[in-house]
């Protein structure tokens, strides 16, 4: 008889709640009961209100168990899970489960299915295909598939990522390079995270395309030092790719080189824009550089390079796979594709959702969610990182696209969604909104240094009441100065949740003694 | 003058002011070889000579800055730039709590307040006993099951304020 297959997640959220005392629970129980099992550390489904989620291979499709207790194993066993026998935790096939089933999985298709660190799992789910196309077609014609996917940058600034590569494949030089921005700072955000930890395989092969695609030879993981488990899984693939012949200096027999690293960051927010981070790269204070020049002319070492966040990489291999067509059918308007939306905070049903643009938020509070965690009220979402503004119950029937969020004087940024039921303060939401400003300033310009400080002052006169309608007057004005006089958006979207929670709460900033 | 002294030439290169012990300055140096060949090597110098001392001694920065023929004042400028520095050695863990607004959404205002409480600290200190360092953190990207805090390199969600002092009873308790 063949040996049991069961799936417990390694992913850090996965194992913040215990998913290695479950594994280690099974196996010790498995031991026990002297049957063989083949325990596989996969990715998460990204339905962390499961986990710890244990799933068995059935016939029928993975049957999935969660969130399970370490302690609750060996009922698990008594109940015959193994053969997916009924139990107060069964949740039927993870397939059918309608938060996962109901999605449209592009770039994170295996992310959960496989195990993150075997190449072969890797090649047996598809992967490597894109790179066979892309060794196939000329640069050029690389770039004209990510240019007519609609790939947009996935970090925040939604960038066209075509016309990036084609700048750098257009400037000469004897030395190109691919960076990848995994400095996933904001809050609400786990969807590099989870490719990074969850299948690292995806992102070396987006960005080895990135390499031939624009003759770029070196690549760059700028990663961020709180991520401990997604360094450890990159490191594996890098080192079973190198290994296997998928990067190096002949990548498949190509002739072509592309040689990838990792650097650490050390925790400064600011090093998630792009200029920062390649000043910090190079060995200096992430501090922002003035464009132009741009990056894809002149960025690192002065050098023409792609720079793109995780998502915008690990989304490349699908579109060289499947063709640009089939990645731009889906989605809305400019929005093309599918976007990883990060549903986190006070939220019942917090997990990760690929969804083709156009779901409203309404759709993924109630429907996906399932409403707060706490059962009170929504009474607002913050979407976008702590950059993004905060959302009223009035604007939760815009869809996830790009323009209609700029229309609202919002935005999507990296797709995280941040719920907050009707205990918020909002006013204490848009001091710490213009205080973690200051604190993560870069410091080379004046409205985002010294304006952020300035507005968390201004802030405190305005909830203590020293002549609120002064204060509120010189906070918008100040707000004004940063949208329009700071560097980069930083400073220049420190205002989004500031001024919106003044605009759709402001009950909350008037002085109660 | 002395004949000898008369002879002595301009020092092209000067041994560093630094009163940094025998075992550190060896440890820096070490770092430095290692990786002065990167391309950029200041921060990944900066992490090793943390992840070797435990912090980036004031005293290794004239060091590092001699190595990669930078000046001190911008190595300086650098180390003091980025949180993840510390300029003080750490507890024996470093417990790192996460503020960000997805962990405020579900209570880690109470858990920050709980947490000073508990170890008689504030951020950025150590317990008088060198036990635990408390160290804000803007995201660890567990945001949908928050609050969380990472002990040394271990994450971990949920935290309401019990599990905060279980996992800090058996952090304060390792090795």
């Amino acid at each position: 008889m063949n040996r049991a297959r069961i799936f417990v997640s390694r992913d850090s959220s996965a194992r913040s709640v215990g998913a290695d005392e479950v594994a280690a629970a099974l196996a010790a129980e498995a031991a026990r009961r002297g049957v063989g099992i083949e325990l596989v550390r996969n990715g998460s489904r990204g339905l962390f209100w499961l986990e710890p989620l244990v799933e068995v291979e059935t016939d029928r499709g993975r049957m999935a168990y969660g969130p399970v207790m370490a302690s609750g194993v060996p009922q698990l066993w008594d109940a015959g899970f193994l053969q997916g026998g009924a139990h107060p935790l069964q949740l039927g096939l993870t397939e059918e489960i309608a938060f996962f089933k109901n999605q449209e999985r592009l770039t994170f298709a295996r992310v959960g299915l496989t195990d993150p660190v075997s190449l072969q799992d890797y090649l047996d789910h598809g992967g490597y295909r894109g790179l066979e196309a892309a060794l196939a077609a000329s640069p050029a014609g690389i770039v004209s598939a990510v240019t007519q996917s609609g790939l947009r940058g996935r970090g925040g600034a939604a960038f066209p990522a075509g016309i990036k590569w084609q700048t750098v494949l257009a400037t000469a030089a004897d030395q190109k390079y691919v960076v990848c921005n995994a400095d996933e700072g904001d809050s609400g955000t786990f969807s590099d995270r989870m490719i990074m930890e969850g299948d690292p395989f995806v992102l070396i092969e987006g960005m080895t395309i990135a390499g031939l695609a624009t003759g770029a030879t070196r690549g760059f993981i700028y990663l961020r030092c709180e991520y401990p488990d997604a360094r450890a899984a990159l490191q594996a693939a890098i080192a079973a790719a190198s290994q296997a012949g998928y990067l190096g200096g002949n990548v498949r027999g190509s002739g072509r080189a592309f040689d990838l690293e990792i650097r650490l960051g050390a925790g400064a927010y600011i090093c998630g824009e792009e200029t920062a981070l390649l000043e910090s790269l190079e060995g200096k204070r992430g501090q922002v550089r003035f464009k132009p020049p741009l990056p894809a002319i002149q960025g690192l070492f002065g050098k023409p390079t792609v720079i793109n966040n995780v998502i915008t990489l690990a989304s490349v291999p699908v579109i060289l796979e499947r063709g640009a067509d089939h990645y731009r059918d889906f989605g809305m308007g400019r929005s093309r594709g599918t976007l990883p939306i990060q549903l986190t905070g006070n939220i019942r049903h917090g997990g990760l959702i690929e969804k083709a643009f156009g779901v409203t938020l309404r759709e993924l509070l109630y429907d996906y969610g399932g409403g707060s965690l706490s059962g009170r009220p929504i009474r607002a979402v913050q979407v976008g990182g702590p950059l993004g503004a905060y959302l009223p119950e009035s604007q939760f029937d815009t869809p996830i696209d790009y323009e209609a969020f700029a229309a609202i004087g919002a935005m999507l940024g990296h797709g995280g969604i941040v719920v907050f039921d009707d205990t918020v303060d909002m006013a204490a939401q848009a001091r710490y909104a213009m205080q973690f400003c200051a604190t993560e300033s870069c410091g080379k310009c004046t409205p985002c240094r010294i304006g952020s400080t300035r507005g968390v002052e201004v802030i405190d006169r305005l909830i203590a009441g020293q002549d609120p309608a002064a204060q509120e007057a010189l906070l918008r004005d100040l707000c004004e100065t940063m949208t329009h006089g700071s560097l980069c958006a930083l400073g220049g979207l420190t205002p989004y949740p500031v001024v919106s929670a003044l605009n759709h709460f402001p009950q909350d900033f008037a002085c109660n003694p | 003058m002395s004949r000898q002294s008369a002879l002595r030439g301009i020092p092209i290169r000067t041994e560093p002011q630094s009163s940094l012990g025998a075992t550190e300055r060896a440890a820096v140096l070490e770092v430095c070889n290692r990786l002065k060949v990167l391309a950029g090597p200041l921060i990944p110098i900066l992490h090793g000579v943390q992840a070797e001392l435990g912090y980036v001694p004031h005293d290794a920065l004239p060091v590092i800055a001699a190595e990669l023929n930078l000046t001190r004042a911008e190595v300086h400028g650098v180390a003091s730039f980025y949180h993840y520095f510390r300029k003080e050695p750490a507890g024996r863990r470093i417990v790192y709590l996460c503020r960000a607004e997805a962990c405020q959404a579900v209570g880690s205002r109470t858990l920050e307040v709980h947490a000073r409480r508990r170890l008689g600290i504030d951020f950025h200190q150590t317990t008088a006993d060198g036990a635990v360092s408390l160290e804000p953190v803007y995201c660890l990207g567990n945001c949908a099951l928050g609050p969380s805090i990472m002990i040394g390199e271990r994450l971990h969600g949920r935290v309401m304020p019990e599990r905060f002092d279980e996992l800090v009873a058996d952090a304060a308790c390792g090795p």
